[in-house]
């Protein structure tokens, strides 16, 4: 059950219904960042979760519902922060381009 | 025990990628990150099936851990340097684990493998080979293990230090948040609990911070000193890495892991639960 989420892996199985799902895709140059780290970071900026992007830089988080940032790090490139908001039973998609 | 024996840097395991002394070993919370690439030369530890009883909730015995490190090629004079992904969580959590079956030389990766990829070195694919030793464990050391009833008894005697996100502590979320939250048991903490989040330990590429901050830390939250602690989670592991700043970093001595945790202690019968951001009345 606790096999991380890499990103891309299939909602079967989860009832999306109850979960509030913050998903995307981490890019440089256009090009999707293999191994970036995301991290989840709640409204007071506290860390509450953090994923390594998969081979198509994706990630996933199941989130509660409210404001979250999301914080993205990756080797030679600048620490990218961007806000989120997560809502139960929606998929809330984000892109994070990296520089 | 100080960062000088419990932890090392990335570029002396560089340094040690060919030292026989050295084993290096690779815990995940997803288990196929080490098929994808890992250091050169270690070995993976698979928590669910190497380190778990499969029946029973509980650790493999004495035997099976003997077993298991004999086959993989560790010796007990080995130096067993662990690291992995998530900020070493299951990495500090097989630290933790090799203690308590009394390895006497263990070290962590200080930010483990987020570090490591962070600082672009190398990762291999080649599995390593070993050769087979006779690996001899001692009984567990429940001087650092903590479980339910003694937990239930700490409450408002000993600190508890409930290491997860705000959000799991209030009762918001019952698991972390790149987990499914669908849970049977209930949310909330442990009354009296401190809450001071495992992260809080660690700066952002992982690796710990100063001797001075830490305390700082959990001073602020309320930690007192003076009296025995016992820290958890929601399954053990990111308590494991708090066990390691108390127990390994601050020298704290009577430091437990409950590796019981909310899902063993938000699913118990009667026990009294504390819901929201305070930590609540014993």
């Amino acid at each position: 059950m606790c096999g991380a989420t890499t990103g891309g892996l299939s909602l079967d199985g989860i009832n999306v219904a109850k979960e509030a799902i913050i998903q995307g895709v981490v890019t440089r140059d256009g090009q999707p960042v293999d191994g970036a780290y995301v991290r989840l970071l709640d409204r007071s900026g506290e860390f509450t979760a953090e994923v390594p992007t998969s081979a198509t830089g994706q990630f996933r988080f199941f989130a509660a519902p409210g404001e979250w940032t999301l914080r993205t790090l990756a080797p030679k490139a600048k620490t990218n922060d961007k806000k989120v908001v997560a809502a139960t039973g929606t998929v809330a998609e984000v892109s994070v381009t990296l520089e | 025990m100080s960062r000088d024996n419990t932890l090392v840097s990335a570029e002396w395991v560089d340094e040690n990628l060919d030292n026989p002394q050295v084993v290096l070993v690779e815990v995940d919370e997803d288990t196929t990150s080490y098929d994808k690439g890992h250091i050169r030369g270690a070995i993976k530890l698979d928590w669910t099936t190497d380190l778990q009883d499969q029946v029973r909730r509980d650790f493999v015995s004495k035997e099976q851990f003997e077993a298991l490190l004999s086959d993989r090629g560790v010796a007990n004079d080995s130096t067993v340097v662990l690291y992995g992904g998530n900020n070493n969580w299951f990495a500090a959590y097989a630290y933790w684990y090799f203690k308590l079956y009394g390895h006497q030389d263990v070290k962590l990766l200080d930010g483990g493998r987020k570090k490591w990829e962070l600082e672009s070195r190398e990762l291999t694919d080649e599995a390593p080979s070993r050769e087979k030793t006779s690996y001899t464990a001692q009984e567990q050391d429940t001087s650092i293990r903590a479980f339910r009833d003694e937990t239930v008894e700490a409450i408002g005697v000993k600190n508890l230090v409930d290491v997860r996100s705000p959000d799991e502590y209030a009762g918001r979320l019952l698991a972390p948040a790149h987990l499914p939250q669908e849970q049977a048991q209930r949310a909330g903490h442990i009354p009296t609990a401190a809450n001071v989040p495992w992260s809080k330990a660690a700066n952002d590429d992982g690796t710990f911070r100063s001797d001075d901050e830490l305390k700082q830390i959990y001073s602020d939250a309320g930690v007192d000193w003076e009296k025995d602690t016992i820290a958890y989670c929601r399954i053990g592991e990111r308590s494991s890495h708090t066990w390691f700043v108390f127990h390994e970093l601050l020298d704290q001595p009577n430091v437990k892991n409950y590796d019981g945790s909310w899902t063993e202690y938000g699913s118990l019968v009667g026990v009294p639960v504390a819901l929201g951001d305070e930590a609540g009345e014993a």
